[in-house]
């Protein structure tokens, strides 16, 4: 009785919910073709209302400045992110940092593409439950240290779902989520980027059932210090496949993925509770996971440099380790007989792998201690009692009921 | 219903041709209404429709002003009959609603001095909105342009550099890139230690507008007269009125964790002292530091602010040139600084 009764309260909340709601949500149809196409495009952004939906035509919009979307629960959805479909083309672009920015929350993002911009690809600051799905980012002509940052870029954001994307040729992460929190990126290839896919400075991320491949990293998870928000903590990596990743760096120095070894699979800095399990790995010169802590100097007294509570299992491991990109990792990999094991970690903070293959340890637990002193030695991890495993990330079901 | 009536009266009069019919004086109810209106004339800012003849308002100057392509910015603040801004204990100021910050943006040398826009920001009771605004080709009026435009000019900058560019009018939505603080539209400019008063405004005329007028204090020093602070002073008073805005954990680069307010310490890494790159990508220029003191060769700060490629330039909104002697400010500074440790 008291079950029905409070239902039948539910049901009227739904209902009134529903009268008082207006009903007018559009579609904006807006054509490639037409005159000044990037001007009217940027109108149609500023004018759309909640709930409506701005519709790219087909065909190639050739766009000078970056676009951006300032209204909450808005839809921009194209005719295809591939040949035919719906592509923002940023070759001759001339303003702004990105090529479609994003600030207000509930967007949703489907079935287009983004192209050849100056910087970054599409970011999404402080744009809660954003859903980016079935879109393409690219760098048509692969690999260049003049290509932009990242391909997909939210940052400072709740409820963060990437889906079904394809990112390829950034010269930073193909996707890179920072200062973010409860994340979900699934289904997605990056491809010929610096890092494929990174979680920086976030909290609550899954990370699944995706393809890198050919990047200089495959997937990272970061957290680096002098940042509003750090600690990063609580990722977990699981049904990737992390394969080839093989291009050589081509980051600009300075940036911290330019410190990334042609070769790595996955490779967690400064974090804690982060676990790698269920993924196929092949084909990573330097390693397939590597866990190492923040070794630059840095003047943060809040940071936390070390990796923590790093749980490697369960994983497939193909060949790796056979050309190991940093300093003296030839040397090494000549004395081991050709290659050293999969996975390689600094010897700092701490971590569980029960993957039955090779750990090598460099045996520098100070973050301090200079990477020329590694004393490399294999070591096991298998020992001790690993944390209790981290629960799915869950999403709002109308994040979710927008993919479906 | 208001609404429609504004929007219908300004088809009537575009419909109409000719001169505009403009109303006499600001009018407050387009204002204050939630209108967009296509065009400048409705607000009635201006006497004659005549950029240089605000109908009303209090002229104003900046200490530091924000580089925007070596344009010369005619503002004025007009502020509804009856009541005033008040400065508050931070310097900041709180106008009242109803009222508008007018900016034209123009050079000398193009198109005899007419200004090719003017931007309102206008205080409504939901809060600040900002809009764009072109002048016509006949320069009679000015045409709303919410999604911005791109305006080709050749000027030359005070150097004698002479300079052919697509000038950037920003859209409504890079507006609010600049003017945001935790997500609201603000003023960047007119806060009590960056606004000088038209000179020759009386006192009267000062408190008609402001209840403590003798609180506007511009502290901050005039960013290109030496006599009005050192070095390093200036170059804060630069980095504050040209980068805060984004700058500052709430606005739009606060994930950055580059702050660079004028109450900022300019000592700490936040600052950007040896703080190495989060997101510039190439912005780095394969540089380790945004400000390498005793370095402004390996400061990327300077890097980015001496560029114009939309992947590297700072600011990203706002500018299609180089500001070269606001960079040379920053350079003398940074050079200025005594080397770090490492």
């Amino acid at each position: 009785m008291r079950i029905l009764g409070l239902r039948h309260v539910a049901t009227l909340c739904i209902v009134a919910a529903s009268v008082a709601t207006p009903t007018m949500a559009e579609t904006i149809n807006v054509s490639a073709t037409t005159p000044d196409a990037n001007e009217k495009l940027q109108e149609a952004l500023i004018l759309a209302k909640p709930g409506d939906v701005v519709q790219l035509g087909a065909g190639v919009w050739n766009l000078a400045d970056g676009l951006s979307l300032d209204v909450p629960n808005v839809t921009i959805r194209g005719a295809g992110a591939g040949e035919g479909g719906s592509i923002l083309d940023f070759s001759a672009q001339q303003g702004a940092g990105e090529g479609l920015l994003v600030t207000s929350d509930d967007v949703f993002l489907t079935d287009f593409a983004v192209l050849n911009t100056k910087g970054d690809g599409i970011k999404s600051k402080g744009a809660d439950r954003i859903v980016y799905h079935k879109l393409r980012v690219e760098w048509t002509a692969g690999p260049k240290q003049t290509n932009g940052a990242y391909g997909i870029y939210p940052v400072e954001s709740r409820d963060v779902l990437i889906d079904s994307v394809f990112v390829r040729g950034a010269s930073d992460a193909g996707i890179y989520v920072g200062q973010s929190r409860n994340i979900v990126v699934r289904e997605s290839i990056a491809q010929e980027n610096v890092a494929g896919i990174e979680i920086e400075n976030s909290y609550d991320a899954d990370v699944h059932d995706n393809v890198a491949t050919k990047n200089t990293g495959g997937i990272l998870v970061f957290d680096l210090p002098s940042l509003p928000m750090q600690g990063g903590h609580n990722v977990r990596v699981f049904e990737n496949v992390v394969k080839d990743n093989s291009t050589p760096n081509f980051a600009p120095k300075g940036n911290i993925v330019a410190s990334v070894p042609t070769g790595t699979g996955v490779l967690i800095m400064a974090n804690r509770n982060v676990e790698i399990f269920d993924n196929i790995f092949d084909q990573n010169g330097t390693a397939n996971v590597m866990i190492v802590g923040y070794r630059y100097e840095h003047k943060d007294p809040q940071y936390q440099p070390l990796p923590k509570a790093i749980v490697v299992r369960d994983n497939q491991h193909g060949k790796a380790g056979y050309a190991p990109g940093f300093p003296g990792g030839d040397r090494m990999a000549a004395a081991m007989g050709g290659s050293i094991p999969p996975i390689l970690w600094d010897g700092s903070g701490d971590a569980i792998v029960t993957d039955k293959v090779g750990v090598l340890s460099l045996n520098l637990p100070d973050v301090r201690t200079p990477q020329t002193e590694a004393k490399p030695a294999p070591a096991d991890l298998s020992k001790g009692t690993p944390p209790a495993p981290l629960p799915t990330i869950k999403l709002p079901a109308a994040m979710e009921a927008k993919v479906k | 219903m208001k609404r429609l009536f504004v929007a219908l009266i300004a088809v009537l009069l575009g419909v109409g041709g000719g001169v505009a019919v403009v109303p006499a004086g600001v009018d407050q109810a387009v204002v204050e209404s939630d209108a967009m209106p296509p065009k400048l004339s409705a607000f009635g800012l201006f006497r004659g429709n005549d950029p240089k003849m605000p109908s009303t308002g209090i002229g104003y100057t900046l200490r530091a002003p924000l580089f925007s392509d070596y344009t010369d910015k005619n503002r004025f603040i007009s502020i509804p009959a009856g009541k005033k801004a008040k400065v508050g204990a931070d310097g900041v100021i709180d106008f009242p609603v109803g009222t508008v910050l007018v900016k034209s943006f123009g050079w000398s040398d193009v198109n005899g001095g007419h200004p090719v826009e003017t931007r309102l920001l206008i205080r409504r009771t939901a809060g600040w909105v900002a809009l764009p605004y072109i002048w016509d080709a006949d320069g009679k009026d000015a045409t709303l342009a919410l999604g911005g435009r791109r305006v080709p000019v050749s000027f030359k900058s005070p150097d004698g550099t002479a300079h052919t560019i697509r000038y950037a009018v920003p859209n409504k939505n890079q507006c609010k890139e600049c003017h945001s603080l935790g997500g609201e539209i603000v003023p960047i400019g007119p806060k009590a230690r960056n606004l000088i008063l038209d000179p020759a405004a009386s006192d009267r005329m000062r408190s008609l507008y402001f209840d403590t007028p003798a609180a506007l204090k511009p502290v901050m020093p005039q960013w290109d007269d030496p006599k009005s602070g050192s070095v390093a002073a200036r170059a804060r008073a630069y980095l504050d009125v040209n980068c805060a805005h984004c700058h500052n954990p709430a606005g739009s680069a606060s994930n950055s964790g580059l702050f660079l307010r004028w109450t900022d310490d300019p000592a700490g890494v936040n600052y950007g002292i040896d703080k190495r790159p989060t997101a510039a990508g190439r912005g780095s220029g394969g540089m380790d530091f945004a400000i390498a003191p005793g370095d402004p060769d390996r400061s990327f700060l300077i890097y980015r602010l001496e560029s114009t490629d939309p992947g590297i330039a700072m600011p990203e909104v706002g500018r299609s040139t180089v500001h070269r002697e606001g960079a040379a400010l920053l350079r003398q500074w940074i050079a200025e600084m005594p080397k770090a440790s490492h």
